[in-house]
């Protein structure tokens, strides 16, 4: 057990599970905007990012959080992490027009 | 430019023991299997690198290699000749 | 632990936090437009292009290497290459087609994330993102074959093919019987995407 908190907690293969769910969902436009802002971010024309990066940055996502949030919300996320990192923006932009934008959605 | 690759296809290697944190790509499930090369895909920049946005070159020599079930996994009920192939790079692997 | 969300069964703090992943696409999108690093036209065409993409690209290729030994040839030696001779456009990543034959059977995943050949097959299902799959079929791929439906026989070697790096696998999967003339187009529509996975052989509904 000891040994468990240096694996990687996406690092699942051969760990016991369940039944694999069969239900699909139709992908969201959001989560297709997100996977566009992966591909166009990490492709060699705008190489604001790195795959490796997103990768890492989904990684760190605390065991609770990686298993809760849905696969593009953990895309997202870890988009969100690297830019942050890369200093495209900063926390503060982030979050006064995140702000902006709960209180459009609320109106 | 990148050094010669080590391995040949056919060769035994062993994949290493290493615990590190980071951005991994060697599973954890291989660590310590024995496995046999089955080709050199090439050489490519090192993930564990790029994943810190540096350039992760000289590029490291990438071979996929192939273990038997049965290495893997004491208790596996298919059959003996099953098998799973992960592409490892170099620096994690000694020859056997 | 399912990735799906079932909005009917959902406490409220958590309804909250799917908002704030949505909330954080949108700003994200908005800065970067707003600073010239992407414009909406791009976004709205990468949206389309991926949207574009399914299984049927990957059909063809198979349907191809069924009727044409060279194709086949071509297409298990450098996939990127001949995908493109189908025009299909690959990217940076190298796709590399396995073969099943009578003695071998392949199964695709990507253990540590959800590697898949999206070029030729389209956004992959959320059962091969999911961590049932993704634990399991390393470990017993044989008891995910047949939650699938399917029964591999004891002496067929089953490969378990665990995309860690920049390739890319598609199973070029068996030709099922009693198709012989039949045409690309024909034979191409018998080509699903979960036997260009693995977990499925291709079936002829005649048969």
């Amino acid at each position: 057990m000891r040994d468990m908190t240096m694996r990687g907690h996406h690092d699942m293969g051969g760990l016991a599970a369940g039944e694999i769910p069969r239900e699909g969902h139709d992908h969201a436009w959001w989560e297709k905007r997100v996977d566009a802002l992966q591909v166009l971010l990490s492709s060699p024309r705008h190489a604001l990012l790195k795959v490796d990066e997103l990768r890492r940055n989904i990684e760190a996502l605390p065991p609770d959080a990686y298993d809760r949030m849905s696969y593009y919300e953990r895309w997202i996320a870890a988009i969100t992490a690297t830019l942050l990192q890369r200093g495209v923006f900063t926390a503060e932009e982030l979050g006064r027009r995140m702000a902006e934008i709960e209180a459009r959605e609320r109106s | 430019m990148t050094h010669p690759a080590k391995y040949a296809p056919g060769v035994q290697v062993r994949v290493r023991k290493l615990r590190p944190p980071g951005h991994l790509r060697t599973p954890w499930y291989a660590r310590g299997a024995v496995g046999v090369i089955e080709r050199l895909c090439g050489a490519f920049a090192n993930p564990e690198e790029l994943a810190y946005n540096r350039p992760g070159l000289p590029a490291v020599p990438l071979y996929r290699v192939r273990f038997r079930q049965t290495e893997l996994w004491p208790d596996y009920r298919g059959s003996g000749q099953d098998s799973v192939e992960i592409e490892i790079f170099e620096h994690w692997l000694d020859p056997a | 632990m399912s990735d799906h969300h079932h909005p009917h069964t959902h406490a409220a703090d958590a309804e909250d936090q799917r908002g704030y992943y949505q909330v954080m696409e949108i700003a994200v999108r908005e800065l970067l437009i707003e600073k010239g690093i992407l414009t909406q036209e791009e976004i709205r065409r990468a949206v389309e292009a991926m949207d574009a993409r399914g299984p049927v690209q990957g059909a063809r290729l198979v349907a191809r290497a069924w009727t044409d030994p060279a194709f086949k040839a071509r297409l298990l030696a450098d996939g990127s290459a001949a995908a493109r001779e189908l025009g299909l456009e690959i990217g940076a990543l190298r796709l590399i087609v396995v073969e099943n034959t009578p003695r071998l059977h392949n199964l695709i995943v990507c253990t540590l994330c959800s590697c898949y050949p999206r070029m030729v097959l389209g956004l992959p299902p959320d059962w091969y993102k999911s961590r049932a799959y993704r634990s399991r079929a390393v470990r017993e791929p044989r008891a995910v074959l047949r939650e699938f439906g399917t029964e591999l026989a004891p002496e067929v070697e089953l490969r378990v093919h665990d995309s860690t790096a920049d390739m890319r696998y598609l199973v070029l999967p068996h030709r099922p019987p009693a198709t012989e003339g039949w045409s690309e187009e024909r034979l191409a529509g018998l080509v699903t995407r979960d036997s260009m996975i693995g977990v499925a052989f291709v079936q002829n509904p005649n048969n």
